[in-house]
Formats: structure tokens, sequence, C-alpha cells
């Protein structure tokens, strides 16, 4: 197995309301099996072993599945693999010699916690402003008794696919959250389940994300670009109608 | 301590009809004065979370991550079952019952897991009216499949993506609650300890984790939805902050732990490829319909797979057992995994992998149908390993995958310690000695959903409404000790690195309570255990401070508890002299290697009390005998 020399510079910040910079580090012993998140955990033992201090970053899963992981990689949020989040990268990806610049997922909706680690509980505030179809423990009726069209189903599971990583904010020259806030609408409006409450579902979630200081959507596209899970920049223009729509009716 | 199952009397399919007119009811006045912690936001913890407080309870929530939507539940793929006979191929509710006790090798509770199957139904209903999008066919109703040997198709799947929907369909039911401010939510904190006073359970000390700040929060119930704790192992396929602490407290406070050495490691994983690996990958078990296991016949052959002729290749499932070949169950495929490998017939850089080939599969269906089946899952293998699985064949090896062990709980699903209950991966109740596939789903669900808003009201109908805040001392004594542990970690200042200490020990784990288990290398491991755990306090080398972020402190907190559990697991495996399900006691098999189970001396539940830790953990058993009056014990054989 060959070994690799790998350049890194990487964000350092001790907290939210300090300044942070970059670290430079060269690791000379990375393989090319290992993933860009254990490249990083053999940084991390190198700097506790000389008494210095790791990198703290985001992960959970490392399948891809979690949405923990939001490292912005040269540049690019998740890194240079399309379709794939940053746990999921490995180090096949990059050759010898390289450089390497890792950043934290930054928007202004997403205070820094510590170097690479970042707040994205303001996605936790949308989905609950109306991110769900009410249905008491116990009220539902049989499972078959609601038939969902095919084509109904697999267009909203293409949107479920979300895992709220915050990928497409970072990205965004507006840090706009409208990818990830269209995604949950797309699942659930196309819904027979998700019927009833699909006016002031899109209005609360729309008026608690521009709450949230996330910027305006201006079509620029970098979301879908660098969404792991492949989710459609359609969904917005589905969200901007159904918003407009229903604050008229409203 | 008293073990009291508390089982309804009565026919088997009446019992939780029954209870359930028999339970105490809380009054809608004091269910909003009652407060109930629950910690976790697995699909255990955020259905519990939901289901409580649109009863009216105040509830508490609490996880590690950044979200509750990313608990570890998020990670299962295959699907969960239930038994609607959706298909008309003759399933039931006593058919899943009865599959589900004879899977778990006769070692669990009859009573809990027809319950389970009877509960299997409404989940379904449940999830389907949240928005879960399962698979559906093409006249828009749910789909099926079968799933790991079932003989019915009775499993529900989204893709490959069944956990994290159904996760999500919780969390948003959960979210909800919170906007309505009904649920206090907090994130990034860690239950560090629980306090009992009185022996009952009345709250718990949490650590912030972004401020390292400590928190007393008083309640008149605590639930641990904390998942397993496979990572005792270091490497498993659970995700990377999946831990024991939670569990772990709670024991050493009094209540009792069960079955500790029944771990399920799943036949089907990427193999480990160095020494700096973090995690472990699963490839779906569905790959064994179509692909064969195999490794070479000689020790030492290096040529590469496709230029080794078909008589050189032992496909030692099929051999072995040729009626189940390389459908045998995932615990024979571990073992015979482990088998072929320490005979040194392994393969690839490591010498431990087995084969797992497609070669024939694609002459006999083309490559098309086959990558219609699996093309996700040849693309994630190609992704992590960099070979073409359609080229050469897979290398896979087992990995740990799940607990069965956890809390000892009644029928209630309370802990030993009055007002301490433990729901989903966390308690140990319904899958005895071996979890059958997409049964974990159902379990945690049905235990947040359909049991626990129930049975907690019997319990605080009589307990009312405590009149206990943080204000009193036990608060102030616990969230001392838990701070003079904090502190004393940070200061050892030694030479080793935590993922350090808990790579050694997830290696003495896997080697002597892994897939098979003997009294001489147990024997070894308390030693080495006990040896690692004493030098993990003198040498251990945590960086930073704990007044901020600091994952490596987090990590170091929970190895301190893998060494006390691993501990436990010795013992639990000694104590068991029988093989059954997960269990391989080499002293306990037939000359052909199969499984000696012993219904006359071992049908009970270990039920482990915490005495004490000085060098040693000291800690005694109390049984719980296994009673089965509905089924009849029948030794499992796949030849
Ligand atoms: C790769 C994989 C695939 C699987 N596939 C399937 C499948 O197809 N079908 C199936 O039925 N089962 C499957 N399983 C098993 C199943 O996913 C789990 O058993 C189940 O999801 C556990 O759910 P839980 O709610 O009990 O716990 P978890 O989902 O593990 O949640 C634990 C929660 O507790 C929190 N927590 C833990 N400790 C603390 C603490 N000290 N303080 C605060 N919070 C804490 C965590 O933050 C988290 O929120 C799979 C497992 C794996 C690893
Ligand atoms: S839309 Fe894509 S990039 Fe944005 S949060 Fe969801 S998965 Fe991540
Ligand atoms: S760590 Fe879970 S998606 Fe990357």
């Amino acid at each position: 197995m060959s070994q690799m020399t790998i350049h890194l510079k990487i964000w350092r910040q001790a907290g939210p309301d300090v300044k942070g910079a970059f670290e430079n580090h060269t690791l000379d012993t990375v393989n090319e099996h290992m993933s860009f998140l254990e490249m990083l955990d053999v940084l991390n033992e190198e700097l506790v072993v000389a008494g210095k201090e790791p990198f703290e970053f985001d992960y959970d899963c490392r399948e891809g599945i979690c949405g923990s992981c939001n490292l912005v990689i040269n540049g690019r949020a998740h890194g240079p693999k399309r379709l794939t989040a940053a746990c999921q990268l490995h180090m096949r990806n990059f050759k010898d010699g390289d450089s390497i610049v890792i950043e934290p997922a930054r928007a202004a909706a997403f205070p820094v916690i510590k170097d690479l680690v970042v707040d994205r509980s303001a996605f936790d505030r949308i989905i609950a402003a109306g991110g769900y179809i009410t249905v008491r423990t116990g009220s539902a009726p049989e499972a078959n008794s609601i038939p969902v069209e095919l084509e109904d189903s697999t267009f909203s599971f293409d949107y479920a696919a979300c895992i709220g990583c915050g990928a497409c904010v970072a990205a965004c020259p507006n840090s706009s959250a409208s990818l990830f806030t269209a995604a949950k609408l797309s699942h659930l409006n196309r819904l027979p389940q998700g019927e009833p409450e699909r006016e002031k579902r899109v209005i609360a979630m729309v008026e608690q994300m521009e709450k949230e200081g996330f910027g305006d959507c201006s079509n620029f596209g970098e979301c879908e670009a660098v969404c792991p899970k492949g989710i459609s920049i359609a969904s917005i223009a589905e969200m901007r109608r159904n918003y407009v729509k229903a604050t008229i009716a409203g | 301590m008293k073990l009291d199952a508390k089982i309804p009397s009565g026919p088997l399919e009446e019992k939780w009809s029954k209870h359930l007119n028999d339970v105490k009811l809380v009054s809608p006045n004091n269910k909003r004065k009652m407060h109930v912690i629950v910690v976790g936001t697995g699909l255990a913890g955020a259905s519990a979370s939901a289901s409580l407080a649109e009863l009216g309870y105040k509830v508490s929530t609490f996880c590690i991550q950044d979200s509750g939507r990313r608990a570890h539940s998020i990670a299962a793929q295959g699907g969960i079952n239930a038994a609607k006979n959706y298909q008309n191929d003759g399933d039931s509710v006593y058919r899943l019952f009865y599959d589900t006790i004879k899977g778990g090798d006769y070692r669990s509770r009859e009573a809990n897991v027809y319950r389970l199957a009877h509960l299997s139904n409404n989940i379904i209903d449940q999830a389907v009216s949240q928005g879960v999008p399962f698979a559906r066919e093409y006249g828009g109703y749910l789909a099926n499949r079968s799933f790991g040997g079932a003989q019915v198709s009775r499993t529900f799947y989204a893709r490959g993506q069944t956990g994290q929907q159904l996760l999500m369909g919780a969390y948003q039911s959960m979210m909800k609650m919170v906007n309505e401010g009904k649920i206090n939510y907090y994130t990034r904190h860690e239950m560090m300890d629980v306090v009992v006073i009185d022996g009952v359970a009345r709250g718990i000390i949490t650590r912030d984790l972004v401020t390292g700040e400590l928190t007393r929060h008083s309640a008149d119930a605590v639930i641990l939805a904390t998942g397993g704790y496979g990572n005792v192992f270091y490497l498993s396929t659970n995700a990377k902050n999946s831990n024991v602490t939670a569990t772990w407290r709670a024991h050493k406070r009094g209540a009792a732990f069960a079955n500790p050495s029944f771990v399920q490691v799943h036949p089907t994983c990427i193999p480990v490829s160095g020494d700096y690996q973090s995690k472990l990958t699963l490839m779906s078990e569905s790959l064994r319909n179509d692909g064969r296991v195999w490794v070479p016949r000689k020790a030492g052959d290096d040529r590469p797979p496709n230029q080794i002729p078909e008589e050189e290749r032992y496909y030692y499932l099929e051999e072995r057992y040729p009626s189940f070949g390389n459908l045998v169950p995932r615990d024979v495929a571990s073992r015979n995994a482990k088998q072929v490998t320490d005979e040194g017939l392994g393969v690839g850089e490591t010498g431990l992998a087995v084969y797992l080939d497609f070669r024939d599969a694609i002459a006999r269906d083309g490559k098309d149908v086959i990558s219609a089946k699996y093309g996700n899952l040849f693309d994630m293998y190609e992704n992590i390993s960099g070979e073409n699985p359609y080229e050469v064949p897979m290398r896979i090896y087992p990995a740990v995958h799940y607990t069965m062990g956890g809390l000892w709980v009644d029928y209630n699903l309370m802990t030993t310690v009055p007002g301490l209950f433990a729901l989903g991966e966390a308690n140990f109740s319904d899958h005895g000695a071996n979890r059958l596939g997409a049964s974990a789903l159902m379990q945690g669900l049905a235990d947040g959903y359909f049991v626990i808003p129930f049975t907690i009201g019997d319990y605080l109908a009589d307990a009312g409404v405590s009149t206990i805040d943080t204000s009193h001392e036990a608060f102030a004594s616990v969230e001392k000790e838990v701070q003079e542990r904090i502190d004393k970690i940070l200061n050892v200042k030694g030479d080793r690195t935590v993922i350090d200490f808990h790579r050694t020990l997830g290696r003495i784990v896997w080697d002597n309570i892994g897939i098979t288990r003997n009294e001489k290398d147990l024997k070894k491991a308390i030693t080495e255990i006990q040896a690692l755990r004493e030098e993990f306090w003198q040498n251990v080398k945590v960086p930073g401070k704990a007044t901020n972020y600091n994952k490596y402190l987090e990590f170091a907190h929970r190895v301190a508890d893998f060494f006390e559990l691993a501990e436990l697991m010795a013992y639990d495996a000694l104590d068991r002299g029988e093989s059954c399900g997960c269990h391989l006691r080499e002293e306990f098999q037939t000359p052909e290697g199969e499984a000696i189970r012993n219904d006359k001396d071992y049908a009970y539940v270990s039920a482990w009390e915490f005495k004490d830790l000085n060098g040693k953990l000291e800690t005694e058993l109390h049984k719980e005998t296994l009673e089965f009056e509905f089924v009849e014990m029948k030794q499992r054989s796949y030849k």
C-alpha cells in the first residue's frame, strides 16, 4: 500500500466570538483506503501525542446518512466527489503531494462553535415550525387505506432523502436554506397525508427560514451541485409558487 | 434485588389488552404537573418523547448530536417487520412472534415478544400517516420483501433508508411538540449520571457539550433510550457516538444489566483495511441471496481470486449446510467465517476476509439483473474498497452490529430502579440471544409509541407528583462526583491517547468475547481488561479543557465506562455454560461445530447487580427463569 504526503490547511477557531485562522500541517502517512475523516483522525492523534489541541469536526455515522459531517474541502461543501458526503470521501480521490484546504460550513445562521464545528440548530427550528404531518400517536388509520400513487410516492421520496447536512447553505453565495426547506415541503406536500396542512406548512417554514437569518435564493444552483443526496432545485420554485399562493389565499 | 417481570396472567393473545385495562391512569391535571426526562432521540426516544408530550406530560429530551434527527437509528437500511399479511402468504401475529422467539434461541420472554408482534401493525399505520415513504406497488399499496431468511414477506422498507425515514417521522412529530412548548429539547447534551434518591430515580446530571456546563434536572420519571453498546469493540457498524455511558451509570446506581454478552455480529461487512480504521460499514444481508461465499482451499494461496480454479475453492457454507447454504442465519455465517480465517484460509492483505462472489450469478442472470438488484451496494463497496465487484469478488468479514443485552426491564419497561425506564436497544427485552433482521426498528418504535405511554402511567399514578427538586442534596452530590471524574480524567496527563486505549480494549473484547468464546480466553480477557483499565487511569492523555467543545474528553468518559462493561460481558459469557444464539462457547458444541443449548440449566435471563469496583468489578448474578407456556423449545438446525 503506497503512502501519500498531503499538505493540509485547516481552519482553527477557539470559539464563536474569537477570530480564527488557517493552520498548516503535513501528513506523510496517508493511504488511499483511508476515508477523509480518518485522515483527520490520524492528524488529530499526532497532535494529541505532541501535546497540541486536535481539530474539532462533526461526525457520527460516517456512512453519509446522519448529516453530521459538513466540511468545506477546497472550497466545495463535502469536497470534490459528486453525491458524496465528506465522510464517504476516500483519499484515493487525492494524489501524493496534494494540498487541501478545510473550512467550516460558513453562514450567518450557522455560527462557528469551534474549529470546523458549526451550530445548525436553525434547521431544527425550521422543521419544528411546520415540517411534519400532524397525527397523534394512536390515531392513524390502517396503512393501506391511504393508497399513494407510485409517481407521487417516488417524487416525495426523492426529497425525503435530504440528510439535513447544510451543505446547500454553505455553498450558496446568499447562505440561503431554500433547498433544505423546499426538500421537506416537497416530501410532505406531495402526499395525500400531507394535504390538509399544505398551506399552513409552507407559510410557517418559509417564515421561520427568514427569521433565522438565511439569505434569499437567487437561483445560483450551487446548492444542488453540492447536495450529497441529489435534491433537485426544482423544489425551490415549487416552494415559492406555493408560498405566494398560500399567502394570497390566506 | 428481586426480579419481578410483572407478566400479566391469562392467554398469550390477551395479556397486553388485559394489561391495558388494568394499568392505572393519570388524570390530565396531574399529567400537566409531571415531568418526564427522555434521554435519546433515536426511534425509541423520539417516538416516546412525541407520544408522552401529546398525552400532556411535561417532557425534556436530550441527545448527543447537534440534532435529534442524527441519532444512530438513521443508519438502518434494510427494513421493519410487521404482521400485516398484505402478501396473503400466511403471515400472522403468531408467526411473527414465533419466528422472533425461535430466532432468539428461546432466551426471551414469550409475553414481551408476543406484544411486539401484536403492535407491529400499529407502527406501520402510524409511520404511513406521518408521511414515511415506504416502498409501494404500482397500484399505490404498500410493498414488502422477505428479509433475513424469513419464509414470508413481512418486511416494509424505504429504499436503503428505512431507519432514516422512520426516524424522520418520529423526529418531526417530536419537533412539532417542541414547537408547541411541550418538550424542552436539549441537543449536544450528554447525560453523565442518574440521580437516585431512596432507591427511586429522580433526575439526571447533564453536560452541555459546547460549554462543558453541568446541569441538574429533576423529574417524576427518567427514560433511557440511549441505544446499544456495540462500540465496546471499538470497531463496529454503530455510529461513532454510540456508547454505554447512560445505561452503565444507571447500572452503577442500581439497575440490573441483563445478558451483557449477547452481541450480534453481522456476517457481511467491509473488512478492516488498516489501523486508522474508525468504523465498519455494513453491506446488506440481501447480497447473500445471489453471492457465493468462499475461501481458497489451501492456506496461503495468494493468487488473485479469479485465477483460483473451481476445485480449489472452498464454498464452506454450501458444503457445511447443504440445505441453507449461503443463507444460514447471521450467527452461523459469522462463526464459519471466523473458523476459516482462523485456519489461515482468509484472503486480502490482512487475511481477515472471505470472498463473496457474484461471478456465477452474473453468468446466470446477466450483469443488468444483478446491477438492478444490488447496484447501489456495489457502488458503495467500490467507493470504499476501490475494487469493482462485478469483476473481482467482494471481500467481506463479520462485524459487531447490535447488542441484544441491555438494562433489565419488566413488562412495563421499568428497570430494577423504580421510576427509571429503558427503551429500544438500551434494554434487553425482546431479542433473546439473537435478533432477527428488521426487528430492532420494530422494537424501538413499539416501545416508544405504544408501550411506554401506557405503562409509565401505571407507575406515575402510584408515585404521585414528585415534590423533590434539584435543591435536594443528592443532586449536588452526584454533580460533584461527575465534576471530580472529569477533573480526574483531564489530570492524568499521561502518554497514550483515548483512541489508542479504546482500540486496544476493542481488540481484547473482539478476540475473546466475540464470535466464539471459551473459558480460558474469557479468564485471560478479564485480567487484560483490568490491567488496561488501571493503565488508562494512570496513563491516558486527554487534550484541551472541560469548559468547551472537546470530543476527546467526551470519548474518554465513554471509554472509561466501556472498560467496566467489558469486564461484565466476560463474566456473563463465562457464566453461560451453553451455546445459544450469538453465544458460542467452544466447550459446548458438537464435533461438527454446532451449538449445544442447555435448556435445563440456562433457560434464564442473567441480570447482574453492580456491587463495587476496586481492582475488579464486583457483581452479583440474579436469574429470571424463562417459562415457555405457549411454544415448545426446539433445537435450531440449518444442515
Ligand atoms: C448499519 C446498521 C443497520 C441496521 N439496519 C437495521 C434494519 O434494517 N432493521 C432493523 O430493525 N434494525 C437495524 N439496525 C439496528 C437498529 O438501527 C438499532 O438497533 C436501533 O435503531 C436503535 O434505536 P434506539 O432508539 O434504541 O437507539 P439509537 O438510535 O442508537 O439512539 C440513541 C440516542 O441516545 C442518545 N444518547 C446516547 N447516549 C447518551 C447520553 N449519555 N446522553 C444523552 N444522549 C445519549 C443519542 O444521542 C441518540 O439520540 C441496524 C443497525 C446498524 C448499525
Ligand atoms: S438539501 Fe442536500 S445539501 Fe441541503 S441539507 Fe439536504 S442533503 Fe444537505
Ligand atoms: S458522518 Fe454521518 S453523514 Fe457524514
